[in-house]
C-alpha cells in the first residue's frame, strides 16, 4: 500500500488499523493507551514468529549454519536501529530489555565512573521514574545533588533555566525527549550543549519520542539514548541503549557472565567489544527480529504520514476535549506542541473513576501518576487522566471519548 | 458494558452525599488510612464504648468508590461490636478478592455487597478496601492489646 497525506490529515478513513490484529479483531474497543505500550502490526507478530519458525537457535555461539543466520538476524537489526537513530556505526547499539534497563546501566556506570561528592546530575522534574530514580540512587552512592529543570507555565525548559541548572558542578544531564504527561517535546539541543560547555555529558529517554517523531541522534547533539521496542510496535521486552563508541568503551560491563567476555580464567576475565560487552546471556532474539519489523512498519508508513497523522489526532482531540466546560487540560496551550499524549482532568471526578467507567464503554485511557510522581506533585495535583494515540486511531475513537466523558460527568453531575 | 454496574445510583449518592462524612467530636480511635498511588486518603474516627461500636465517621478525599465504600462501611459497623465489625471487614474482602460469591453468604454485608463487581476491576479493589482496611487495622490493634 502507498500511504498518502490524505491518510494522514482524514481522520475519518483508518488504513492502518487492519494493519494490527488486536485492533481488527476488537472493532468495538478504542485504544487511547499507546503511550504505555503500543499495539503490534501483524508484520511483528510474523518476524517474532519466524524466528523461531525457521532460524531458532542461540545466537553468537554455534558454529552451525542456524545458529549463523540466528546472529546475522540480529545484527541486521542491530544496523536497522543504527540507522533508524541517526547513530555512526551499528557497534554503538546495545540491545536491552527496554528503556528503563537501559536508564539503569547508564545511571549504574556512569555514575561510578563519573561521580563524586559535591557533584550535580541534572534531570527535569518531567522525568518518568525511569529517568529519575536510577539518578536518585546514583546521587546516593555517590554523595552527589539531583538538580530539577523545571518547565514555565507553558511546559517549556526556557534557556534561563537551563544556564541557571547546568553549571560547573554538573557532571551527567539526562532528560527525556518528550514528557509522557505534558507530551511537550524538549529542546534536547539546547540542553546538550549546555552540558557539553560545562564539560557534563547529555542522555536522552527517548521512550516517548522514538516512536513518533524521526529521532536523529547527532542532530539532538546527545551522548546516549535509550528507548523501549513495546511503545514503538515492536514486542515487549526488547529496548535500545545507544551511546557514542567511546563512552560505551570506557564504560564497565553492568550485568557479566555468557557471551560478553573475550576470555576468562580462574581469577579475572576480559570483556567482548561493544556492544557485546553489555549484552550478557542470551538475548530475546526473536524480539529483535520483532523490532526490526517494527521499523520496516514504520518506514513502510513514512516518518511524514506517521507525525502527520498523529498531530491530526492530538489536535482533533485537544478541540473536541476543550469544548467540554467539565474538562481541564493539562499540558502546553498549543495541540501542536504536544507530542501523541493529551491529558486532562474531569472537574471534581478522581482519574480512575473516569478511566473505570470509560473502560464501561470499552474506551481505554490511562489514569493515575503515569510513573512521574514528582511531577504530578509540583503541579499540585495528585493522578490524571491520558489519551495517548497513534497511527491507528481515528477520529471514531475522538467521538467515543468525548461521548464517554460526557456520560461520567453525567453519571457525577445527574 | 463490563463494569460500569459498580456505579449504581447507589453508590453516586453515598458519594455526593456522604452521611458518615463529618469530623467527630469525642472519638475513642482515630486511624488515617491512605492509597499513596492513588491518592486516597481517609481518616476514619470511631467511637467505641461498652463493647459497641457507638458511632463511625469519616474524613478525607478520594475517588467515588474509597469514599462510597467507606460511608456504606461506617453504616453498616455502628452499633456493632469491634469482633463483629471484623467479622464482617473479613467477609467484604473476600469479596472483593472474589473467594466469596453467593448472594447467601454475602447477605451480611448488607448494602456493602453492593461493590461485588469491584472482585472484576483489580486495580480498584485498592479503592474500595481502604475504608475497611483502615478499621480493621484499627480494631484489630486494640483487641490484641
Amino acid at each position: 500500500m502507498v500511504y498518502t497525506q490524505r491518510m494522514a490529515n482524514d481522520l475519518a478513513i483508518n488504513p492502518f488499523k487492519q494493519d494490527f490484529p488486536l485492533l481488527a479483531g476488537n472493532p468495538q474497543l478504542t485504544f487511547l493507551d499507546s503511550a504505555a505500550t503500543a499495539q503490534r502490526p501483524a508484520g511483528v507478530l510474523d518476524a517474532q514468529r519466524a524466528f523461531y519458525e525457521t532460524m531458532n537457535s542461540n545466537p553468537l555461539r554455534g558454529l552451525y549454519r542456524l545458529s549463523v543466520e540466528a546472529t546475522q538476524a540480529i545484527e541486521q537489526v542491530r544496523g536497522k536501529v543504527a540507522r533508524f537513530i541517526g547513530a555512526s556505526s551499528a557497534e554503538e547499539i546495545v540491545f536491552t530489555r527496554n528503556a528503563s534497563e537501559s536508564l539503569n546501566i547508564l545511571a549504574r556506570q556512569l555514575g561510578e565512573m563519573l561521580l563524586q561528592p559535591g557533584d550535580e546530575v541534572c534531570i527535569s522534574i518531567m522525568e518518568h521514574h525511569s529517568n529519575l530514580i536510577p539518578w536518585q540512587e546514583a546521587c546516593r552512592r555517590a554523595g552527589a545533588t539531583l538538580v530539577y529543570l523545571r518547565p514555565n507555565d507553558d511546559c517549556k525548559i526556557t534557556p534561563d533555566e537551563i544556564a541557571a541548572k547546568i553549571g560547573p558542578r554538573t557532571k551527567i544531564v539526562s532528560i527525556t525527549q518528550v514528557s509522557n504527561v505534558l507530551g511537550v517535546e524538549n529542546d534536547v539541543r539546547a540542553i546538550a550543549d549546555a552540558a557539553h560547555a560545562v564539560g557534563a555529558l547529555c542522555l536522552v529517554d527517548g521512550a516517548q519520542s522514538a516512536p513518533h517523531i524521526k529521532v536523529d541522534v547527532r542532530e539532538l547533539g546527545c551522548d546516549a539514548f535509550v528507548f523501549s521496542g513495546h511503545k514503538l510496535f515492536a514486542p515487549m521486552g526488547v529496548g535500545v541503549l545507544w551511546a557514542r563508541a567511546e563512552l560505551l568503551e570506557q564504560m564497565p560491563p553492568f550485568l557479566t557472565g555468557g557471551e560478553m567476555i573475550d576470555w576468562v580464567t580462574e581469577t579475572e576475565a576480559g570483556w567482548a567489544p561493544v556492544p557485546q560487552k553489555f549484552e550478557a546471556g542470551t538475548q530475546d532474539a526473536a524480539g529483535i527480529a520483532g523490532l526490526g519489523a517494527a521499523i520496516d512498519y514504520i518506514e513502510k508508513v513514512g516518518h511524514e504520514v506517521l507525525e502527520q497523522r498523529e498531530r491530526a489526532l492530538v489536535a482533533e482531540c485537544t478541540r473536541r476535549l476543550a469544548e467540554l466546560p467539565f474538562i481541564r487540560l493539562i499540558g502546553p496551550a498549543k495541540p501542536e506542541d504536544h507530542v501523541a499524549v493529551v491529558s486532562f482532568n474531569v472537574c471534581s471526578v478522581h482519574p480512575h473513576d473516569v478511566a473505570s467507567i470509560l473502560d464501561g464503554h470499552d474506551v481505554a485511557i490511562r489514569a493515575g501518576h503515569h510513573c512521574a510522581q514528582p511531577l504530578l506533585a509540583w503541579m499540585g495535583i495528585a493522578s490524571c487522566c491520558r489519551a495517548s494515540f497513534a497511527l491507528y486511531n481515528d477520529s471514531s475513537d475522538i467521538d467515543r471519548l468525548v461521548a464517554g466523558l460526557q456520560e461520567v460527568w453525567n453519571l457525577f453531575n445527574g | 458494558m463490563t463494569n460500569a454496574n459498580v456505579y449504581t445510583a447507589a453508590l453516586m449518592e453515598h458519594n455526593a452525599h456522604p452521611d458518615y462524612k463529618y469530623e467527630m467530636d469525642d472519638p475513642t480511635h482515630v486511624h488515617q488510612g491512605v492509597n499513596p498511588s492513588c491518592g486516597d486518603d481517609i481518616t476514619l474516627s470511631l467511637r467505641v464504648e461498652d463493647g459497641i461500636i457507638d458511632e463511625a465517621a469519616f474524613q478525607g478525599s478520594g475517588c467515588a468508590v474509597s469514599q462510597a465504600s467507606a460511608d456504606i462501611m461506617a453504616d453498616i459497623i455502628t452499633d456493632k461490636t469491634p469482633e463483629e465489625a471484623l467479622e464482617l471487614g473479613k467477609l467484604f474482602l473476600a469479596m472483593i478478592r472474589g473467594e466469596v460469591t453467593s448472594e447467601e453468604e454475602l447477605a451480611p454485608l448488607g448494602e456493602a455487597a453492593q461493590l461485588q463487581g469491584i472482585s472484576r476491576m483489580p486495580a480498584r479493589v485498592k479503592c474500595a478496601e481502604l475504608g475497611w482496611r483502615t478499621a480493621m487495622t484499627m480494631l484489630a490493634d486494640d483487641l490484641s492489646k
